[in-house]
């Protein structure tokens, strides 16, 4: 048992994740297409190219190594049976996000975020309630343009992030951001993909090594 | 040894309230439906039944005999139901073993709510889907409509005890906002079995009430009864057919019955209604009330006669003209503090 949680800690790329996206791929889903100048984010700007007719441009090499960071620590994550929560607030992705977390067998909340759930969540669920282990936000922002009350609680709560920043997010508190578009289909439907893929990879990788421990 | 430095003598109070309402465990349900079903069997051999076929009205008719009470409420009254029906169902634990929620949307707060949400807006995705299909294909999109004005939607409160979740307003009218969405796109018929759920039928108010056919009496002349009230005044009204327009009240003729003018315009009113003020006779009796309320009855009594005279659309029209409903309105009774029912004492100042 000790053997199937150390094992995986030893590789730098244990569940290969770097396979699952090329940059062509992130260009073909307008991952790098930031929002115009004037929406910029002060803490955003060691990850933006640079400026083409007033729009930003994201880097998508920073994005790419930040991406395989994110997908590793969600392949453990979800490799040591950790529950994964995808909070989003666009109401364009709310199904989309939902239907990825379905697939999974993890667990999604796209809809208004109620002050105490995971700072008073005994209270909210009842006691012996365990709380989410990552936090993946495929948007950071909610409907009103600022970042979603989730991040703030996560870090309070000591649970780990991942995000989706747009050039007009603040990436201060999450723990493994990922600059990115937010804001298109093909860029939202690529990130799902991707994440559902890990976590499916990751989940079967565990059942191999235990069965092959059964034995 | 040890000193305790400081000790509070207040001990800490437990938040009652925060711990929500009280959970029935499993075996508690169990042991109060075992419980009730050896009652069960002990009431019937106290009443000298048959314990086997001992149904639940037995039941109540048994408690209703052993303890008799005079209270108005019925809900007040000893009763003796299945546990079921007594301790109102519950949600169970939503997490298994390893603390790992069942439902995908457990962290939202209202799993059951959002995840109707959620497949009604899979379906709503399906029929564009399925309409795109049809257009691509140069099909022609089915325009059967629905009979709207015969189905209603789920009332909150039914809502509420479906999902076994309590509902804002807020998120009752989106939802209803959806299914009307999905309604009105016109390939809709894929997903009826779906929207079938969450609607109920409103039976039209003529299909409960059954008018008599017409009797004949000893020379064939077709005649009808009715019976009216209003206020405390109660009457029964017999309409004959191929009359003259001639009314008789409690064997005296109406002029003689009624010498104001306004009592023999409420008689005649269904008649003039219908337009047949000539053609019927009428023999009522009458009893009780006053002299205004006397009159109210006999209306009531010879529109009920004359609905089986009459064609069903007619019946309709004077159903919406008032003609068919009891008038509920009766005597208030008088309240102790004050004069009447609405009157107050006279305030004085000092």
């Amino acid at each position: 048992d000790d053997k199937l949680l150390t094992e995986p800690l030893s590789h730098p790329d244990f569940f290969s994740v770097k396979e699952l996206f090329t940059l062509k791929d992130l260009f073909d889903a307008r991952v790098h297409l930031g929002h115009k100048k004037g929406c910029r984010h002060r803490f955003m700007e060691p990850y933006i190219f640079g400026c083409h007719l007033d729009q930003d441009i994201i880097d998508l090499d920073q994005t790419m190594q930040h991406l395989q960071l994110a997908l590793n620590f969600t392949a453990h994550v979800a490799y040591r049976g950790g529950i994964i929560l995808f909070v989003s607030r666009k109401r364009q992705f709310c199904h989309l996000v939902e239907s990825t977390a379905r697939a999974c067998g993890e667990y999604a909340h796209t809809r208004y975020w109620q002050g105490g759930l995971l700072t008073n969540a005994h209270i909210h669920f009842g006691p012996g309630v365990r709380l989410p282990d990552l936090l993946v936000f495929p948007c950071t922002l909610n409907n009103v343009f600022e970042p979603h009350v989730a991040i703030r609680d996560a870090a309070k709560m000591n649970i780990p992030t991942v995000g989706v920043v747009d050039t007009n997010c603040n990436p201060c508190l999450i723990t493994y951001p990922i600059p990115g578009n937010d804001d298109s289909p093909a860029a939202v439907e690529l990130y799902c993909k991707l994440f559902r893929m890990t976590i499916i990879r990751a989940k079967d990788k565990r059942r191999q090594s235990e069965a092959v421990e059964e034995l | 040894t040890l000193r305790l430095i400081c000790t509070t003598t207040v001990v800490q109070r437990k938040n009652v309230g925060a711990s929500g309402p009280e959970k029935y465990t499993e075996a508690f349900i169990k042991k109060q439906i075992e419980e009730f079903n050896l009652g069960k069997r002990h009431l019937a051999n106290m009443m000298g039944e048959d314990p086997e076929t001992f149904t639940q009205e037995d039941i109540d008719r048994a408690i209703a005999y052993l303890f008799p009470s005079g209270l108005f409420d019925k809900q007040a009254r000893p009763m003796m139901k299945h546990p079921t029906e007594v301790f109102p169902e519950q949600r169970k634990i939503q997490w298994g073993e390893d603390g790992r929620p069942f439902h995908f949307l457990f962290y939202t707060g209202k799993q059951s709510y959002y995840s109707l949400m959620h497949e009604t807006y899979e379906k709503f995705l399906n029929v564009q889907k399925h309409q795109d299909q049809l257009i691509a294909q140069d099909l022609p999109l089915q325009k059967e409509k629905r009979n709207l004005a015969g189905s209603r939607w789920l009332t909150k409160i039914e809502l509420e005890e479906m999902l076994l979740e309590k509902l804002s307003d807020d998120d009752y009218s989106r939802f209803i906002q959806l299914l009307e969405k999905l309604v009105a796109l016109p390939c809709a018929d894929i997903e009826e079995n779906y929207i079938q759920k969450f609607s109920k039928e409103v039976p039209v108010q003529l299909q409960k009430v059954v008018i008599e056919p017409l009797q004949y009496d000893e020379q064939g002349v077709a005649f009808s009864t009715g019976e009216g009230k209003r206020k405390t005044a109660r009457a029964t009204a017999v309409v004959y057919d191929n009359g003259t327009g001639k009314i008789t009240v409690n064997g005296t003729d109406v002029l003689h019955y009624f010498p104001v003018l306004q009592d023999r315009e409420q008689l005649l009113f269904p008649f003039q209604f219908l337009g047949r003020i000539g053609k019927h006779d009428m023999v009522c009796t009458v009893s009780g009330g006053g002299r205004s309320a006397q009159a109210g009855a006999i209306r009531l009594a010879s529109a009920k006669a004359l609905r089986s005279f009459v064609t069903e659309k007619e019946v309709e029209f004077m159903r919406q003209a008032g003609l068919l409903t009891v008038d509920p309105r009766v005597k208030e009774r008088k309240k102790p503090g004050q004069e009447g029912s609405r009157r107050k004492f006279t305030w004085k100042k000092r």
